[in-house]
């Protein structure tokens, strides 16, 4: 599955040169000739550009060896390219489009005013909104990975690596500091939603990060087992039924969830309320037609 | 409109609690008679030879000190239990009820005696509450369990002597008549009493058996009204939210089905905790509902489903039934490290009503007992 897709990538560069030959002006018509109408439907988010910097994150996903939950690595990237995300989690009233639109289910969430972040969306809830989102706007608009989250996030990720030390004798040590650390993390007082810019923004003007709304993103659920030898490979069991939410800590999650509090959880602490925001995917051409200033 | 609904509804409970004390009058002259036929009528006890006792009552799932073993003769055990009307925030969306407590705590605080104690009860009722309440006792014998003797008004304390003859953990609650009962309950007015044989607690062959921690898990059903959006509503006071309570009662549908007065009031940092090799006694009262407690990953050693001590314990239990209006009480040793889950078994209540607490247990992990022998690897 992945080396088809990457066989698929490999041929892209074989069209380009057509494409940009044929194509490029009438493309770049059409988009500025359907934005009246879309800002119309849906008016353009505003975002933030993180510009690339040398980062690192604590890397997705459960991680074992020699049979033993371990902290998955730390990934640093050197420049990552620059990354377009909402600055506010999605709004009850933008989603509320959506919903109107016919193309997102509408929310459990009750009585929450329009300035909150809407809640109680599932990953399925948000990737039809960033498809209805795409095809109102003409542009390209997903969840982030966890590697662009904590990129956008930068302070204000959580890297959720136990600090604590275990020999792998007691697997309990490492349930125990897991509950110990979520409980920690997890905000005091009632957990409902406040107006969007509530909780402040990081430095680099992203509001709202790891407050009391989780975000989904689009990495899947990962399961490596680092060999015990370095120079063996590791290997890695995908699950894309479940997705990963960010925030205070990060949360595995099945894709149709919409309510993670239940308070029944029986081993960990669960997020309060699963919200999202996007980003915005550079297309193919943006760096040839940079120079056009693109929005 | 509202306060003079509220006034209303404050008219009829007093209607409600006085038409119930005419009942009790009537109960109590046929008591004697009941009783004269059955069993001879006991003393009025010479109490001014026993040791008196007074006892702070402290808060769930925590439990006052007492004696396992009673030293000495009977005694007279003094409580107090303060009701108070107030504002409880029962889950962590902030949904807001209009308690009635024991003591300020749902459920009320476990009260500790030995069998052939004298259980003095000062009730108090401060004016600052808007309702009649009394309170009775499952332990107690006669008039109601003591609610017959027991009903006061706010600015009204009352005082009630039990002896308490038979061991085990009993449920107390208010019951001031009528409509109120069931009310007063589902608002949070109950707690529990454990009446310990003096010798102790005995497994079915006649061995002690002694614990370490005693937690006290007091199980409530609410029954919230909604508005017309679906969201909870909230009251200024318990009579203002009566008439919408009681339709949502009639459902037999609890909104919320939690251990101590709140979704998540026993878990993160309030979780409890035990070490490997520690014995554990966990009282499960519930006094309106059923309901069958569950230690995942552990089990009942010495469980008295019914809590009444003369009764052989069952041993190895995976869940036990604790009927609504009941106490229960679980013994066990902890044999694994790690964090455990108590829960309503009924799933559907323990995760999304919030029936659910946690144990956090440190030691060393046992391999013979549990071990993954393989880490989850790709299907060979």
């Amino acid at each position: 599955m992945v080396s088809l897709a990457l066989k698929r990538l490999d041929a892209v560069p074989l069209f380009v040169p057509a494409i940009l030959l044929l194509g490029l002006l009438g493309v770049v018509a059409g988009q500025l000739d359907q934005l009246p109408h879309s800002v119309a439907a849906a008016p353009f988010p505003e975002t933030v550009r993180i510009e690339p910097r040398p980062y690192s994150y604590r890397a997705s996903g459960d991680f074992q060896q020699d049979g033993v939950p371990i902290n998955g690595p730390l990934v640093s990237l050197a420049a990552p390219a620059p990354l377009d995300i909402m600055r506010f989690e999605v709004r009850e009233d933008e989603y509320r489009r959506c919903v109107e639109a016919g193309a997102c289910e509408a929310t459990s969430a009750r009585g929450i005013r329009d300035d909150f972040p809407v809640t109680g969306v599932s990953f399925e809830d948000a990737t039809a909104y960033a498809r209805w989102l795409s095809s109102a706007t003409g542009q390209t608009w997903r969840l982030p990975t966890i590697e662009e989250w904590a990129f956008a996030a930068g302070s204000k990720a959580v890297d959720h690596a136990l600090k604590v030390e275990t020999d792998g004798s007691n697997q309990a040590d490492r349930w125990l500091a897991t509950y110990d650390q979520e409980t920690a993390a997890v905000v005091e007082g009632p957990s409902a939603p406040g107006p969007f810019g509530n909780f402040g923004v990081n430095e680099f003007g992203v509001a709202d990060l790891s407050a009391n709304v989780w975000e989904w993103t689009e990495t899947c659920l990962t399961r490596t087992t680092l060999p015990t030898n370095p120079h063996d490979d590791a290997t890695s069991i995908v699950s894309c039924g479940v997705r990963y939410l960010e925030g205070r800590h990060r949360s595995p999650m099945n894709v149709f969830v919409r309510d993670a509090r239940g308070g029944g959880c029986s081993a960990g602490v669960p997020p309060e309320n699963l919200g999202f925001r996007l980003v915005r995917q550079a297309p193919w051409y943006a760096g040839v037609v940079g120079w056009f200033s693109w929005p | 409109m509202e306060n003079d609904e509220h006034i209303n509804v404050s008219r009829r409970t007093l209607l409600a609690g006085a038409a119930f004390a005419g009942v009790i009058g009537s109960v109590l002259v046929n008591l004697p008679s009941a009783a004269e036929e059955a069993v001879p009528v006991g003393p009025a006890p010479d109490l001014g030879s026993l040791q008196r006792v007074k006892v702070d009552l402290v808060k769930p799932p925590f439990v006052h000190d007492h004696e396992q073993v009673a030293t000495g003769g009977p005694k007279v055990v003094e409580f107090t239990l303060t009701i108070k009307e107030m504002p409880l925030t029962i889950d962590d969306a902030g949904t807001v009820i209009q308690a009635m407590t024991f003591n300020g705590s749902v459920p009320g605080p476990l009260l500790v005696v030995h069998q052939n104690d004298y259980v003095e009860l000062t009730l108090v009722n401060p004016e600052t509450n808007t309702l009649q309440h009394n309170i009775d006792f499952h332990a107690a014998t006669g008039a109601l369990g003591g609610g017959g003797l027991t009903l006061i008004n706010p600015g009204e304390q009352v005082k009630l002597r039990f002896k308490a003859t038979r061991a085990g953990v009993f449920v107390y609650h208010c019951a001031p008549g009528g409509p109120m009962i069931p009310w007063h309950v589902v608002s949070g007015m109950n707690g529990a009493i454990m009446v310990l044989p003096r010798e102790g607690l005995k497994d079915g062959a006649g061995n002690a058996i002694t614990y370490d921690k005693i937690y006290y898990v007091g199980e409530q059903d609410f029954y919230v009204p909604r508005d017309e959006d679906g969201n909870y509503r909230a009251y200024e006071s318990p009579g203002d939210g009566y008439a919408d309570m009681l339709e949502v009662m009639k459902t037999l549908t609890p909104t919320h089905e939690v251990f101590n007065g709140a979704v998540g009031s026993l878990t993160g940092d309030k979780a409890m905790t035990a070490s490997v090799g520690e014995t554990v006694l966990i009282i499960h009262s519930q006094a309106n509902r059923d309901t069958r407690p569950h230690l995942i990953g552990g089990h009942g050693d010495h469980v008295w489903p019914g809590g009444k001590f003369a009764n052989k314990p069952d041993v190895d239990l995976e869940t036990w039934f604790v009927a609504g209006g009941s106490a229960g009480a679980a013994v066990y040793t902890f044999l694994q490290p790690g964090l455990y889950a108590y829960v309503n078994h009924n799933l559907i209540e323990a995760v999304e009503l919030g029936a659910t607490a946690h144990f956090k247990v440190e030691g060393t992990w046992n391999d013979d007992l549990m071990a993954q022998v393989e880490a989850p690897t790709p299907i060979a």
